[in-house]
């Protein structure tokens, strides 16, 4: 992993989280997903839809619900083995020690209440401040979140602010326990590109005067790109392939990687976009052996008779292809 | 040479009716103008409320515009009568962003591809049924598909059926509305490519909105970009990502998250409260931009 010597803030280990059919069948949506974030950490876990890395986050906070379940793995966060605890002590760590942004800050904020009143309701329950106290918190709360005249819009709802505003009360609503780890799930894919550049600017500056680690998950490579230190690539809920951004970026091994970072606008020659052929492979019909096979252009026999191993390539890089397979270093 | 399609000063009014509410009425676009030439991919982006989409829109008159002409083949389609605007509409398609929600889930995807032609009265049935198929195999789908229905297909395939839909009457202009952003990105490309194969088969001019301006630098021959309703800058693509003049369109280019750090540029603010709307004046050749 890491050359320090101290535990990572979280720690994921061979997760696998299923959902049941309505015949009884089980799928896996995780599988083996295994990941480390140090504090002070991002980490951008890329994938497209059905990769799984939504259903990730849910389970590091132990929020998958029925008809899915956590079937396999560990996930240790600051000390404490997270599927261990009961949901007393889960309470004390969601919203309180992991913050979460959502994508969709209309669905995650409570149209009810006032922006102001979902803060000081956080910060009550987590014993922080009640009363005028936490009216106040919740006020310097949006004001660090750069919420223009904080104090009239602490009394406004949901549905009274802009799209922009709108994720920065959710920002201002995740980090107001002061979270050691936030979990992003797409945080600015539903903004405008001015608005999600502020954004990110926010999430930049908070993180550096909090300390915070961010678990960034999105599909837009650019973000990634310009967020995290270091980069899981998701595929067919496996992580394909991770490391430090620049250097997967630079030099992607997974062919899923390199495809995908072939086919942005942008990047060929002409008009003419380099294809990824076929399609996103949906749930419950992953292949038996390597998901990227059947799109793959190196797919050899091996390919589909087995998922391939994780084989470390190098200083903190990781892949999970039969390309890489014949080097030494197979660690799983 | 004339355009093949020339908006000019088209003006979209919102509200403004009613009992009991305020007089106030909301401008989605004001005074938009521009041509767009035979063969070429205009793109017209901006950002979401910019009015884009209702400029798509009016264009074919699926919203009525406030005023303003639509000039097609020289026909202004803004005073046709419903028969002529729907004869015209054979030769100017639409292809929608949500590939789920265009295409109607109880209908089988080849009665929706064959509908414009049943709709226009062309050809017999059997006649209908070997277009449907050519149509199929135009857009990359298996003519054999043609009795599923929508949700049997991926998005990617869905977009590939409302793309055939749209061809049916063969059309010259076809205007695509955000065709990609719905769609995974590993899958994108595909359908971006199939336009430009099908663009240069065919000999298709396309009004292409977007507002991954990624995608437009790479698909688009000229640029307009829209912001409040006003076109403030008009370019040959390659020019306007590499010298754009409004303070807009820099804010704009300069938010696009990069994947290479070399490519990072220093981040331009654009001030939307100090904002004044300006006439568009030629700065160079083919180049406009809404500057005093």
């Amino acid at each position: 992993m890491n050359s320090t010597s101290k535990p990572p803030l979280l720690r994921v280990d061979g997760l696998r989280t299923v959902f049941a059919l309505p015949d009884g069948r089980e799928v896996a949506a995780v599988s083996d997903v295994s990941l480390a974030l140090n504090a002070g950490e991002t980490l951008g876990l890329v994938g497209e839809s059905g990769s799984g890395k939504s259903v990730t986050a849910l389970s590091i906070l132990r929020l998958v619900m029925p008809p899915g379940r956590i079937a396999a793995g560990r996930i240790h966060f600051d000390g404490q083995d997270i599927l261990a605890l009961d949901e007393a002590a889960l309470r004390t760590i969601r919203g309180r020690k992991i913050g979460f942004i959502f994508q969709e800050p209309m669905v995650a904020l409570n149209p009810v209440y006032t922006i102001g009143q979902q803060i000081a309701e956080t910060l009550a329950v987590h014993r922080i401040a009640r009363g005028a106290a936490a009216r106040a918190k919740a006020i310097q709360w949006l004001e660090a979140a750069r919420v223009p005249d904080a104090a009239r819009r602490a009394t406004e709802y949901p549905h009274q602010l802009s799209g922009g505003l709108r994720q920065r009360a959710m920002i201002a609503l995740a980090l107001c326990a002061e979270p050691s780890l936030v979990i992003a799930d797409e945080p600015t894919t539903a903004l405008d590109v001015t608005v999600q550049a502020e954004i990110l600017d926010l999430l930049r500056e908070l993180r550096a005067s909090l300390g915070l680690a961010l678990l960034l998950i999105t599909h837009d490579l650019g973000v990634v790109a310009e967020m995290a230190d270091r980069v899981a690539v998701m595929y067919g809920g496996r992580i394909v392939e991770d490391g430090p951004v620049g250097d997967v970026f630079r030099t992607p091994a997974h062919p899923y990687t390199q495809g995908l970072l072939a086919c942005l606008p942008g990047t060929s020659d002409g008009r003419r976009l380099t294809v990824i052929p076929g399609t996103v492979p949906s749930l419950g019909q992953f292949p038996a052996g390597c998901a990227f096979a059947p799109r793959c252009p190196h797919r050899l026999g091996a390919c589909d008779v087995a998922p391939p191993a994780t084989t470390s390539i190098g200083a903190d890089r990781r892949v999970r292809c039969v390309l890489h397979e014949s080097a030494t270093g197979v660690t799983s | 040479m004339t355009p093949l399609l020339r908006v000019s000063h088209l003006v979209k009014e919102f509200g403004g009716s009613g009992w009991l509410r305020q007089r106030t009425t909301v401008r989605a676009v004001n005074d938009v103008s521009f041509d767009v030439r035979a063969g070429e991919t205009f793109g017209l982006v901006g950002e979401s409320g910019c009015g884009k989409t209702t400029t798509g829109r009016c264009i074919l008159r699926l919203i009525e515009p406030t005023s303003g002409e639509v000039t097609f083949k020289g026909t202004n389609l803004a005073t046709l009568n419903s028969h002529d605007l729907r004869l015209a509409r054979r030769d100017l398609q639409i292809v929608f962003q949500d590939p789920y929600s265009s295409l109607n889930p109880r209908m089988r995807v080849g009665a929706i591809v064959e509908e414009p032609l049943i709709i226009h009265k062309i050809g017999n049935k059997s006649e209908r049924a070997t277009r449907v198929a050519e149509l199929f195999t135009l857009v990359g789908l298996d003519p054999a598909h043609g009795s599923k229905f929508p949700h049997e297909f991926s998005g990617g395939q869905r977009q590939r059926i409302g793309l055939a839909r749209a061809l049916a009457l063969n059309p010259s202009l076809i205007i695509a509305d955000e065709p990609v952003s719905a769609l995974d990105v590993s899958v994108q490309a595909q359908v971006v490519n199939l336009l430009q194969e099908l663009q240069a088969r065919l000999g298709l001019t396309y009004l292409f909105i977007a507002h991954d301006l990624r995608l437009v630098r790479q698909v688009c021959d000229r640029v307009a970009v829209m912001y409040r309703g006003r076109i403030v800058e008009v370019a040959p693509a390659d020019e306007l990502f590499l010298d754009p003049a409004h303070a807009y369109t820099q804010a704009l280019l300069s938010a696009v998250p990069r994947v290479d750090p070399a490519d990072r540029t220093v981040r331009v603010v654009f001030d939307h409260e100090a904002y004044q709307a300006e006439p568009l004046r030629e700065i160079s050749p083919g180049h406009l931009a809404a500057l005093r």
